[in-house]
């Protein structure tokens, strides 16, 4: 067995050190019913060959969207990583370490946290940021929690532009407390007044921008309601390269932002590990869940890190702590922030107009293809248009003729029969031309 | 000091914002068209504030602050409850090859056969070794885990038409099972430890009645020990209508060789980043499947795989599942890792990686014994546990041996851990250090322990002295909290 280096010499001199005759004597603790003596009935160890082979048959069975013209976003977006971010973030001292509770020998994931928290407080306009969360879906759940805390009251509205999933998470967060959660209807074309669901009760509105359908809508007005009401707006972004491109959430009023920041440094992954991100305001920094890292000075007046406000935390406060969280998607941070790093202000920018002007590109040449209806009109790199049939059946055909042509939304909402001709189509950076032209002419000969 | 601040490979490293060469771009991307946009007017005047770096600038950046990191790579880590082992590149290498990495979550069912089939393979092998029927393998960390397994009970109570209020943990929990039970709207009962470091039986049997949602229960404990009435506590909680939920955080000490369904537990999550060897990657990410008795299966949450005739298939809503806890099917790239690293060392080899990490940790405990003091009497799992009753009167702290072993090149054990033990020190080898490595943790150990003995309280205060910095100021880090980087003021605003 490669990876254990006890030999057998090394296993009887240390079992006479402790003074025992066998291992088994180690384990007398363990109820008699309980132990087991035999073999495990599982296959037994195999090298380096072996597992690396089955590995490539399991991925042999599916269709990468690497092999594939794929268009498919809702919450996931395939983006070009640079090769030096899969470098950097596979060095060993960043891959095999933990959780930075000994800062002295923890200085270089704590300043990468550091920069990790700067950088998403300015790309959300917000203040401050955390040290990440498990994902989108789950930040949202907490934020909403938050919000809960922070006004003393529990009744989050919730647009019918979030993300299914997300709407989904905050109602099962939501579910065994007297957390109430009001659930707009989906609202493809952004169109639902939110401010007539508030009410004195109200603790948030959740919103996503841009939304679930693609739309992108200014949400100063709304904000401004809000806080007239005393509650809190938190917005989320699931494609965090959108902004690149747009107004801050914070600078029309957010009071938390949440995103899904998987779209820079990390791979689809079939959905995961991905990566929450989390800003606020100043004010509502010892309301936030999960953990932060702050600058300090060591003995000798040194510029350094830690993690600090612990004493919101789980493992100082127990049942009373802010969030249960512990563990949370720390190299999926480090990843985001190399990749924001490497773009920098310009090459964040850049990035983001390439994808919008590939969706825009996307949305032209649908719009002509018989039968299909572009519902947006407006949307950064993902639109939903709407077909003459089932969109789920039309996906289906278009991968025998080798493309992932989109996500049909009735896979998000399989109970809401007005949304089954909805196809969800994004476009980023890396969708050429030539896929798109591809993707019009399948389309058109599948509906024809 | 030197001219540059550095010391030899210890670099001082300015932050990325104090590198800032505007315009600069580490990415080369084609240049856009230009011209109308479709964001509804929403469009951003304003700089965001990123810095501009090219990217061999960047690489030294993030190169030279890994080096300020300590890594399992690097030596022992022996951080107790954190499993901190050896973290094979096999699975790094697996879990980015095309047709795995690249998948995207909602792709039709029938392109990603191969990843259904791989999450049932892993859920073949959790079952397998847990000897429990189902497993819910979206949670994404340990605690994810525990409120994705206390939201199954309460489901399954609810379906019943039971309505209960309280969940009991033993005062030597982690915190995340008092948060996590909080979260899912229980009161929180502790019970507590006995004097052989485990759950007190008159104590928990004194609490119990129908009220009882859960005992809430770590096996192997938080302790390092294995509870030994573990069968007779299920047995209890199950006669009073409660569930055992069993907080699987030391499942690498028993694999192979103890099923959890053996002792009558009915839901345990299993951090994949310690039993099965997923990188820890500075703070996560995690993954925490949850395994479940036939009782709790039918309400774990969606989504899961089921195969049938047609193949594998995902199923994503359930009336009967308590809900959604997150968004797309799990941490599939840690599934991936933890199966890797599963195939690698086989039934067998799991089972003698459990036994290598008793003994290394048992060793340890045998060989400290007559200098430090070990916390509870009789063999333990795979960590070892001293309390600071050895320390007394030399004016040494827990801490000041954890800052020593810096100096020593070691990774601290974990400290004051758990709270029932006065000034615990934690200590898990893992079953992937060698004698002479352990051995070597052993010999810094008991020369620490001789020089507190000895008086000299003056050299432990001022540890750690050769790591990339000193002791840092806590306090006003959290009594002034800076969090973020913000740019200097310029220099007319800074005069006035």
């Amino acid at each position: 067995m490669r990876y254990l280096p006890l030999t057998e010499t090394d296993r009887k001199s240390m079992l006479a050190a402790i003074g025992v005759r066998s291992v088994d004597d180690l384990f007398v603790d363990v109820p008699a019913t309980a132990r087991r003596a035999g073999p495990v009935g599982l296959p037994s160890f195999q090298g380096e060959i072996e597992v690396e082979r089955a590995f490539q048959a399991f991925a042999r069975e599916n269709l990468g969207t690497g092999s594939a013209p794929s268009f498919l976003g809702a919450g996931a977006y395939r983006h070009h990583v640079p090769a030096s971010v899969d470098a950097l973030i596979q060095r060993g001292e960043f891959l095999t370490s933990y959780t930075p509770y000994q800062p002295e020998v923890s200085q270089g994931t704590l300043q990468a946290l550091f920069e990790f928290q700067t950088l998403v407080a300015m790309i959300t306009g917000m203040d401050v940021a955390n040290a990440s969360m498990y994902d989108g879906a789950s930040g949202t759940a907490e934020a909403a929690l938050m919000a809960n805390r922070v006004t003393r009251r529990k009744r989050a509205v919730v647009s019918g532009g979030l993300h299914p999933h997300y709407r989904e998470t905050i109602a099962t967060y939501a579910r065994y407390s007297d957390f109430q959660v009001d659930l707009a209807p989906p609202d493809p074309t952004a169109t639902e007044d939110l401010a007539a669901r508030i009410d004195a009760t109200t603790s948030a509105v959740v919103v996503q921008y841009p939304g679930f359908f693609g739309q992108i809508r200014d949400l100063a007005p709304l904000a401004a309601k809000v806080h007239a009401a005393g509650a809190l707006l938190i917005v989320v972004v699931t494609e965090v390269v959108a902004l690149g491109l747009l107004k801050t959430p914070g600078e029309m009023g957010a009071d938390i932002v949440v995103a899904e920041g998987q779209g820079l440094g990390n791979q689809l992954g079939f959905g995961g590990p991905y990566l929450g991100l989390f800003a606020t305001r100043d004010s509502f920094v010892r309301q936030m869940p999960g953990r932060l890292a702050g600058a300090t000075v060591d003995v000798e007046g040194r510029r350094g890190w830690v993690l600090t406000l612990a004493t919101r935390e789980q493992h100082i406060r127990r049942e009373k702590a802010t969030s249960n969280i512990c563990t949370n998607s720390g190299l999926c941070a480090l990843a985001f922030t190399i990749h924001l790093t490497l773009l920098g202000e310009a090459g964040f920018a850049r990035l983001a107009r390439l994808n919008h002007e590939a969706a825009m590109a996307l949305a032209e040449r649908l719009g002509q293809v018989a039968g299909v209806t572009v519902v947006n009109d407006t949307f950064f790199n993902e639109i939903a248009v709407r077909l003459p049939k089932p969109a789920a059946a039309v996906v289906d055909d278009l991968v025998d003729a080798g493309i992932l042509g989109g996500v049909p939304v009735s896979r998000l909402y399989p109970s809401e029969p007005a949304l089954a001709d909805l196809l969800l189509v994004a476009a980023t950076e890396v969708n050429t031309p030539d896929e798109i032209e591809r993707l019009a002419k399948a389309l058109a000969e599948v509906l024809s | 000091m030197t001219t540059t601040g550095h010391r030899g490979l210890d670099h001082e490293e300015p932050l990325i914002f104090e590198q800032d060469s505007p315009g600069l771009s580490g990415v080369d991307l084609p240049l856009p068209k230009g011209g109308p946009d479709r964001l509804g007017g929403l469009g951003r005047s304003r700089p965001l504030g990123l810095p501009g770096m090219a990217e061999p600038q960047v690489v030294r950046h993030f190169t030279r602050i890994s080096q300020r990191n300590y890594a399992i790579d690097a030596g022992m880590y022996p951080l107790g409850s954190c499993t901190m082992k050896h973290n094979p590149r096999l699975n790094e290498k697996v879990v980015r090859l095309p047709g795995l990495g690249d998948l995207h979550p909602l792709q039709p069912v029938r392109t990603v056969q191969g990843a259904l089939r791989l999450v049932d393979t892993l859920a073949h092998w959790l079952k397998t070794l847990c000897g429990m029927p189902a497993v819910a393998l979206s949670p994404a960390a340990g605690a994810h885990g525990e409120l994705c397994g206390l939201m199954t009970i309460r489901a399954a109570h609810e379906a019943r038409g039971d309505a209960r209020r309280k969940v009991l943990v033993p005062e030597s929990a982690h915190g995340t099972n008092p948060a996590t039970a909080a979260l899912c709207g229980y009161d929180v009962d502790p019970i507590p430890a006995n004097d052989r470091g485990r759950l007190d039986l008159a104590a928990f049997k004194a609490k119990l009645d129908g009220s009882v949602a859960a005992l809430m229960l770590t096996n192997p404990n938080t302790c390092g020990l294995f509870e030994d009435q573990v069968i007779e506590a299920a047995d209890l909680v199950h006669r009073a209508g409660g569930y055992f939920y069993c907080d699987g955080a030391n499942f690498n000490a028993i694999v192979g060789r103890v099923r959890p369904g053996d002792l009558g537990v009915d839901a345990m999550h299993i951090n994949l980043h310690k039993t099965f060897s997923t990188p820890h990657g500075g703070g996560g990410p995690g993954s925490g499947p949850v395994v479940l008795s036939a009782a709790l299966a039918p309400y774990a949450p969606v989504p899961y795989v089921v195969h049938d005739k047609g193949g594998f298939r995902l199923i994503e809503s359930d009336p009967k599942a308590f809900g959604r806890i997150r968004a797309f099917h799990g941490q599939m790239g840690m599934f991936v890792r933890a199966l890797s690293y599963m195939m690698s060392h086989g039934g067998d080899g799991l089972r003698q990686a459990a036994e290598d990490a008793v003994l290394n940790a048992n060793y340890v405990m045998a060989r400290l014994g007559d200098l430090l003091s070990p916390a509870f009497l009789g063999p333990c799992m795979h960590e070892c546990l001293l309390d600071d009753h050895a320390l007394k009167d030399t004016g040494v702290t827990t801490l000041d041996i954890a800052k020593a072993l810096i100096d020593e090149g070691f990774h601290p054990m974990t400290v004051y851990f758990p709270l029932v033990v006065h000034g615990a020190m934690l200590i898990e080898p893992t079953e992937t250090e060698s004698k002479a490595s352990v051995d070597q943790f052993i010999a810094a150990m008991r020369a620490l322990a001789l020089r507190a003995k000895s008086g000299d309280a003056e050299f432990f205060h001022e540890s750690p002295t050769l790591a990339p910095r000193r002791r840092l100021d806590e306090t006003s880090a959290a009594r002034h909290p800076v969090l973020r980087w913000r740019p200097p003021a310029p220099p007319a605003a800074a005069a006035e």
